[in-house]
């Protein structure tokens, strides 16, 4: 929903990168030049002034998963068009080819430090990583699979929120994917979920948000409404961190904003409390 | 004042002229009774002429017009003794959600709502129907109370959106309208939403999931207002009406989607032309949806309640 707003940051952090030759890369948040190979090297984290820029699906599930345990599910759950919205099926290629991935989601089976886990990420290179009927119904399915194997469950979110072109039936995968997340409720099965930047609307205000644990990384965009509207509504001022993970951890929504190459043992040190001893 | 939307403007001018008729019989005691029934008939015909071509944009006016009733309008209408409750036991009480105890008949219910205001003092008190973190709570409370003592819930949606400023972004607007998703899914007891204007977006959909879900012909309920639409795709709010329907948000597209199971029906030109009629027509479903939910065992009706919405939404299998 809300793209406006921040499919401009989204621009120009996709030109920063572009611009540069494959040798170097421009940290969109201090704007340093940087070797892109220390860049990959440190996680696509900017060595000089820390900010953590958007990682792919893949590479999210290369930081997380233990070499060579990721086994791909569902990745046949696609979207359709339901409602014949305009340029749909356009942008629906265009996030194909953006990202390389059939859907905005990528679900399967990992280890993570060795413990066996159901593992979701986004990608917000598929429509700013929207949730239509496709990716409600995966991170349904992966729910459902976590509750039926009793493994635990990572879902990492990076998302606009629900999908504007599927209508209605994107705002019920809010329901759905709570549905399936208050399954894992009522049966303990650990629900951890991965707030990144950025995540917004409808995810936030559904699955992303009942997470037994809810882990955000530093500097993430996290928030209800788009910043232009919380704005207007209200005489109050946002604070400079409006709508961050630091935001977020001060009014007690996040549990822990962990810097990224920490991430991984965090999650391990989560998932063994709830699954070990 | 009433409002007048543009659709409605050539039955506006046909009241005003039975109106001056009605004058003049009362006034110079001329009898005009026939020319009276022949634009009374000519209004009929004209309003259920207007009524059946209805665009979604029209609709869309209409489920957000300001004489349409509110929740507590149904409340009044429906339930005897209700009785209000107020506040959400963490941090206050939100006007933009109502609830408390009633009597469906002799069904004693739990009935909770959005509550937009008459004028501009109540609409700034119930914050235009927009309601915020406090609100989904007070709501959450109340129907654990509902479930404490094995009484039914019924919820009213009619609402612009969630509120989206900044104190409730503080609050965890969010955090309220997921962690009501969920529950409602486990709750114990039967749960039907009837949605009496506007469904709006996760704001909507917070106090709105359930066993039934049953909408008015005229409500509208989407995941984004026409105009943000618009704006998002053609950066033209002014394009709202081609985006209501690009977005199917009518009562009818709905329960083609299995998101409503039944579409209530409205008075001739809409329920703010009677309100009266249009609540028993609400309350007769209410009637007619409640004892088989109540027939029904705990595990039976959860499991129901997940399947529901299990089921929604449609996508495809790729061909490799």
């Amino acid at each position: 929903m809300q793209r406006g707003w921040f499919a401009k940051r989204r621009r120009a952090e996709e030109l920063a990168i572009d611009e540069m030759n494959d040798a170097w890369v421009k940290c969109s948040g201090c704007g340093q030049i940087l070797f892109a190979r220390d860049f990959e090297r440190n996680l696509k984290v900017c060595p000089r002034c820390g900010h953590h820029h958007r990682l792919s699906a893949r590479e999210r599930i290369a930081l997380l998963a233990d070499e060579g345990t990721f086994a791909e599910r569902d990745a046949e759950v696609v979207s359709a068009d339901p409602l014949g919205f305009p340029e749909y099926p356009d942008k629906l290629s265009k996030g194909r080819a953006n990202s390389g991935l059939p859907e905005a989601m990528v679900s399967g089976t990992c280890t993570l430090s060795g413990v066996p886990i159901v593992l979701a990420v986004a990608d917000f290179a598929f429509m700013g990583g929207s949730m239509g009927s496709a990716v409600g119904e995966k991170v349904a399915r992966a729910m459902e699979h976590a509750l039926a194997q009793r493994l635990p469950i990572v879902v990492c979110s990076t998302s606009g929120g629900a999908r504007m072109q599927e209508g209605l039936l994107s705002l019920m995968q809010m329901a759905k994917t709570c549905a399936a997340a208050a399954k894992l409720h009522e049966a303990g099965v650990p629900y951890i979920s991965v707030l990144t930047d950025p995540t917004m609307a409808g995810v936030l205000a559904s699955y992303a948000s009942v997470g037994d644990v809810v882990i955000a990384e530093p500097g993430a965009l996290i928030g209800f409404a788009g910043q232009r509207v919380a704005q207007q509504a209200q005489v109050i001022k946002p604070p400079p961190n409006f709508q961050t993970a630091e935001f977020q951890l001060e009014h007690g929504m996040v549990d822990i904003v962990v810097p990224r190459k920490e991430l991984k043992h965090t999650l391990y040190r989560v998932l063994r409390f709830f699954t070990g001893g | 004042m009433r409002t007048v939307l543009d659709f409605e403007k050539p039955i506006a001018e046909l009241d005003a002229n039975i109106e001056a008729l009605k004058r003049i019989t009362a006034e110079q005691g001329i009898d005009k009774s026939e020319e009276i029934a022949a634009l009374e008939r000519d209004r009929e015909r004209l309003l259920k002429e207007i009524f059946r071509n209805l665009t979604p944009w029209d609709r869309t006016l209409l489920a957000r017009h300001p004489q349409r009733p509110y929740t507590l309008d149904y409340v009044r209408a429906i339930f005897d003794d209700f009785v209000e409750l107020h506040g959400d036991r963490q941090f206050g009480d939100d006007g933009a959600i109502v609830g408390g105890l009633g009597w469906l008949n002799e069904k004693p219910v739990m009935v909770i709502g959005q509550q937009k205001g008459r004028d501009l003092k109540e609409r700034q008190r119930r914050n235009f129907g927009m309601a915020k973190p406090e609100g989904y709570r007070k709501a959450l409370r109340l129907m654990h109370l509902a479930e404490k003592f094995g009484r039914p819930v019924i919820t009213f949606v009619d609402t612009p959106a969630a509120d989206p400023g900044v104190e409730s972004e503080s609050r965890g607007i969010s955090e309220a309208i997921a962690r009501n998703l969920r529950e409602m899914i486990l709750l114990k007891v039967p749960l039907i939403s009837v949605v009496i204007g506007e469904g709006g977006s996760g704001g909507a959909l917070g106090i709105a999931v359930a066993d039934r879900v049953l909408m008015q012909e005229y409500a509208i309920y989407s995941v984004i207002p026409p105009e943000g639409c618009a704006a998002i795709l053609w950066r033209d709010p002014k394009r709202a009406p081609e985006a209501a329907e690009a977005l199917k948000l009518t009562a009818q597209d709905a329960q083609r989607f299995g998101v409503v199971d039944e579409v209530i029906e409205e008075p001739v030109g809409g329920a703010h032309r009677d309100p009266l009629t249009a609540a028993q027509i609400v309350k007769d479903a209410l009637l007619r949806h409640l004892p088989p939910l109540q027939k029904l065992s705990v595990s039976k009706l959860r499991e129901n309640r997940y399947e529901r919405y299990r089921r929604l939404g449609v996508w495809r299998i790729a061909e490799e």
